[in-house]
């Protein structure tokens, strides 16, 4: 294609319009597509990939919901739990709208069709998961609802499923460039690309809800998929807006090193151990009781600085060892069979005879794009810190509501999903409603994004995508990781300042129009250094240690100064900040104590 | 190691062809997926191909890996032999080099109504269902949808617009299995034709390809039984 041909494009891209447009064909995005469309709404989901391909996919362990089939449980535990597991950071409105309606969205989606695991009653099978109690931080709570090991799977194809049986209007493969505004920033859809032809295509929509998911490959090591590269959050950035809590990721300690695969934690429940290139069982050091099975961030931040002060294992230094040998060939056999599996084909050891290596892996983000309990996104603005932005939408991992606050517990980010896709889908019926006259578009909305565009189409040597991306990816895993410093992250961002200049020397060989998926790896590298250095700058800020957010220089928590939630823009990389909402919509708050289990 | 890999942009080549690649890569412990990625990333930037999970549950890259059917994540190197011959799914047109039209495979999956349909009042609570009767889709629910068996299908081959193929089968019979789907029949009438289920010669390439394990022939014939008991 010449250059004339680009030009015309950038002229006159295709225009479609809907009521609503969602980007993010994962839970999130598909739960929210669907209340619309059953209202009968006109709704588009623009996903980069099929839906069902999307990150949703690969969660294992299940979806919380106080529906008490195991264990005598209330939404008011499940509540007191995350408020706690957040590290007193959540909002409590936001976390009890969340637990008080996560039982009836289960069951919404047993009705529609999800199929779960069953009691011996037939009712859903729900099992054990940490930081689950009962009568506020009493016993264990079974609280975790579960298709086998696959609850993502079966919850994305069953919304999946609904959504097709509902006629919503499916962009599959098309990839959201950016947002497009007018003069007083009301939000009226995106720019996207089509995958498969090339030609940029302009989605007019008097609702844009972003449901892009997380951004875990900012990272050197991540259990995410390849696709989770923040394109939502960039979108954001670029349209000037506001980031929310950016340095808490959550990192599970033990992922495989290149492919990040997640080794359960019940290797170590078995009485595997970790150890240092000098067979010492480290843990000890760390946590003298609980050891090995001291809380996720404890073991996380261990295991690197083991590795940061060269007692790493393997060739590289960079691993440290988990080991097993010692449970016996028949009890790894019969109890962890699918991690051998694991060990087998993605690490290529036998556990049985070697011990596996591992890393401290990003796993979730729980900071995004912030948002009140509707799902409307919220920024700072004359009459307070919290104002909707007319017409933008954000929910699921890339959406900081903030029910997770600076630490997640496992199974609520499936249930934020559609508790709050489902919320989000309400308020954009109601708005629409009220409002049922679109903007006007201006010409120039989409100029920003096509220009973006055209950047990739300069020929000539240059560098490559893949190098700067693994180069930023190493850069964050070192100066952001588990272990961090005001030293080490001043560093990582005087090397992201320089790696920046060199993203405007990088080139692309590929200039074809069909399905041209170098160029969009380009586009999401573009997103991966917004949404890296968001990180860093908002990590460097908070001078104190909470939750996921470990500072070696600022080890304790600070509850007088950082009670609060930060938020980064990216012009001159600010950081602003606005208070935690402690009071919950009708029960008493949960006042910040000193966390313990 | 020595991959040979089917390239076609059709902006660019009037016809595809192969592409001998000479990678260093250690087998031990690499999928093929980590090798062509490594491809991309070093040698060959507009090599074109789909992933995502990169661990065999979001279905993207089905390929025909050695004459096979498969998922280049989670096939390892060190089974292949060499040159690893790489292609896209048979039977489905190319967009480009291993990324091929899922539309056949998507609407013949729409066409069999893949959602639960049950007209009584909601109850307060979920729908009850026995450990039994759930089990009852062990071996349907699990399917990923990545179209390996559909490809490998020769009869999906000369009919995908008429025959529904087994991933679509499959999926027929995943909502018949299920205790709480009110609509057996309905489903059945709609596969009631020479072609839509009747196309299946019991060929079994669909079960040896699976990469989930999951056996669309076993559910087909499952479907014919119940169509012949009703007497069609
Ligand atoms: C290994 C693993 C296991 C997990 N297990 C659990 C668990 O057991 N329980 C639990 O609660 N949580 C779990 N999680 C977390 C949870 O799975 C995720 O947080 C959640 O699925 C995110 O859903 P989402 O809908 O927000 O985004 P995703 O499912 O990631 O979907 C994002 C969507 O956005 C689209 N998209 C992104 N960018 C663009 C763009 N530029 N243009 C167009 N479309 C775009 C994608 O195509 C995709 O459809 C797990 C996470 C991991 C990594
Ligand atoms: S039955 Fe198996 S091969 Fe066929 S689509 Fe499903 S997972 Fe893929
Ligand atoms: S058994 Fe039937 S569906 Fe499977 S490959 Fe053979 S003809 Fe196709
Ligand atoms: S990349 Fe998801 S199945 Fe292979």
């Amino acid at each position: 294609m010449g250059d004339g041909d680009f030009v015309a494009f950038i002229m006159m891209p295709v225009k479609r319009k809907f009521d609503a447009v969602i980007v993010g064909g994962g839970g999130a995005g598909l739960r929210a597509a669907l209340q619309l469309s059953g209202s009968g709404l006109q709704v588009a989901v623009v996903s980069k990939v099929f839906p069902t391909r999307s990150h949703t996919v690969s969660a294992q362990g299940g979806i919380t919901a106080a529906l008490g089939n195991v264990t005598p449980d209330n939404w008011h535990w499940h509540m007191y739990d995350t408020v706690k597991g957040s590290d007193y950071l959540g909002d409590q409105d936001a976390i009890e709208f969340m637990c008080r309606h996560a039982a009836e969205a289960v069951i919404e989606l047993e009705h529609m069709g999800l199929p779960f695991s069953r009691l011996d009653n037939g009712r859903i099978y729900q099992r054990p998961f940490g930081g689950q109690s009962m009568n506020y931080g009493g016993a264990q709570a079974t609280r975790t609802c579960a298709a086998a090991d696959r609850t993502g799977h079966a919850l994305l194809h069953t919304l999946h499923q609904q959504n097709l049986k509902a006629r919503t209007h499916f962009f599959d493969e098309y990839f959201a460039l950016d947002l497009l505004r007018d003069a007083d920033g009301y939000v009226l859809g995106v720019t996207a690309l089509c995958i498969e032809t090339g030609a940029p295509l302009v989605i007019e929509a008097r609702a844009t809800l972003l449901a892009t998911g997380g951004a875990g490959r900012i990272f050197r090591y991540s259990t995410n998929a390849h696709i989770n590269t923040g394109d939502g959050l960039g979108m954001v950035l670029r349209a000037g807006l506001a980031l929310q809590d950016m340095e808490f990721w959550q990192f599970h300690p033990t992922g495989l090193p290149g492919s990040g695969s997640l080794i359960t934690e019940g290797v170590r429940g078995e009485g595997g151990y970790l150890v240092n290139n000098r067979g010492e069982r480290f843990m000890e050091r760390y946590a003298p009781h609980a050891k090995d099975l001291a809380g996720r961030d404890v073991v996380a931040r261990a295991v690197a600085l083991e590795i940061h002060a060269g007692r790493g294992c393997g060739p590289h230094g960079d691993t440290i060892h988990l080991k097993l040998d010692h449970l016996g060939a028949a009890l790894i056999k019969d109890k962890l069979p699918g991690i051998r599996e694991l060990a087998l084909r993605f690490a290529g050891v036998d556990p049985i005879d070697e011990p596996i290596p591992i890393v401290p892996t990003a796993h979730y983000m729980m900071g995004g794009i912030p948002t009140n309990l509707h799902g409307q996104v919220v920024m700072p603005a004359r009459f307070g810190p919290e104002e909707p932005v007319p017409g933008l939408y954000a929910v699921g991992e890339c959406a900081c509501v903030s029910v997770h606050g600076a630490n997640r517990l496992g199974g609520n980010s499936l249930l934020d999903l559609v508790v709050f896709g489902r919320a989000a889908g309400n308020h954009i019926i109601e708005t629409l409603r009220e409002n049922p006259f679109a903007r006007l578009l201006p010409e120039s909305a989409a100029e920003g994004a096509l220009t973006r565009l055209e950047r990739w189409n300069k020929t000539g040597a240059g560098e490559n995508v893949a190098d700067l991306r693994l180069t930023l990816q190493t850069l964050m895993q070192r100066h952001c990781g588990v272990f961090r410093t005001e030293v080490l992250m001043r560093e990582g961002i005087a090397a992201l300042d320089i790696l920046q200049t060199r993203l405007e020397g990088v080139r692309l060989a590929d200039h074809s129009q069909v399905f041209n998926t170098a160029r969009i790896e380009a586009l999401e590298l573009e997103n991966l250094f917004v949404v890296a250095r968001a990180t860093l700058v908002s990590a460097l800020a908070r001078t104190e240690s909470r939750g996921a957010h470990a500072r070696d220089d600022y080890p304790e928590r600070d509850d007088d100064h950082w009670l609060k939630h930060t938020l980064y823009t990216s012009e001159n990389d600010q950081i602003d900040t606005k208070p935690v909402r402690l009071k919950p919509l009708t029960v008493e708050p949960f006042l910040p104590k000193e966390r313990t289990y | 190691m020595r991959f040979s890999i089917y390239r076609y942009d059709p902006e660019q080549d009037a016809k595809p062809h192969m592409q001998v690649y000479d990678l260093d890569i250690d087998p031990a412990g690499n999928m093929l997926l980590d090798a062509l990625l490594m491809i991309k990333d070093t040698l060959d930037s507009t090599l074109t191909l789909r992933r995502s999970c990169r661990e065999g549950v979001c279905g993207s890259d089905g390929m025909n890996i050695n004459g096979s059917n498969g998922l280049a994540c989670i096939t390892p190197l060190a089974d292949l032999k060499q040159p690893v011959e790489v292609r896209p799914l048979p039977g489905l047109p190319v967009i480009r080099d291993l990324v091929v039209d899922m539309t056949p495979l998507n609407q013949q999956y729409r066409s069999v109504e893949p959602w639960l349909n049950n007209a009584d009042p909601a109850p307060e609570i979920e729908r009850l269902q026995s450990p039994e009767q759930r089990a009852q889709m062990d071996g349907l629910v699990e399917c990923i949808q990545c179209g390996c068996c559909s490809s490998a299908c020769p009869s999906f081959w000369w009919n995908p617009d008429k025959f529904v193929g087994p991933a679509g089968l499959l999926a027929a019979y995943r909502f018949i299995a299920d205790s709480r789907d009110q609509t057996s029949d309905r489903r059945l009438d709609n596969l009631q034709d020479p072609y839509r289920l009747f196309r299946c010669h019991g060929i079994m390439n669909c079960v040896t390809v699976c990469p989930k394990g999951l056996n669309p022939t076993a559910a087909i014939g499952k479907m014919k039984t119940l169509l012949v008991k009703r007497g069609a």
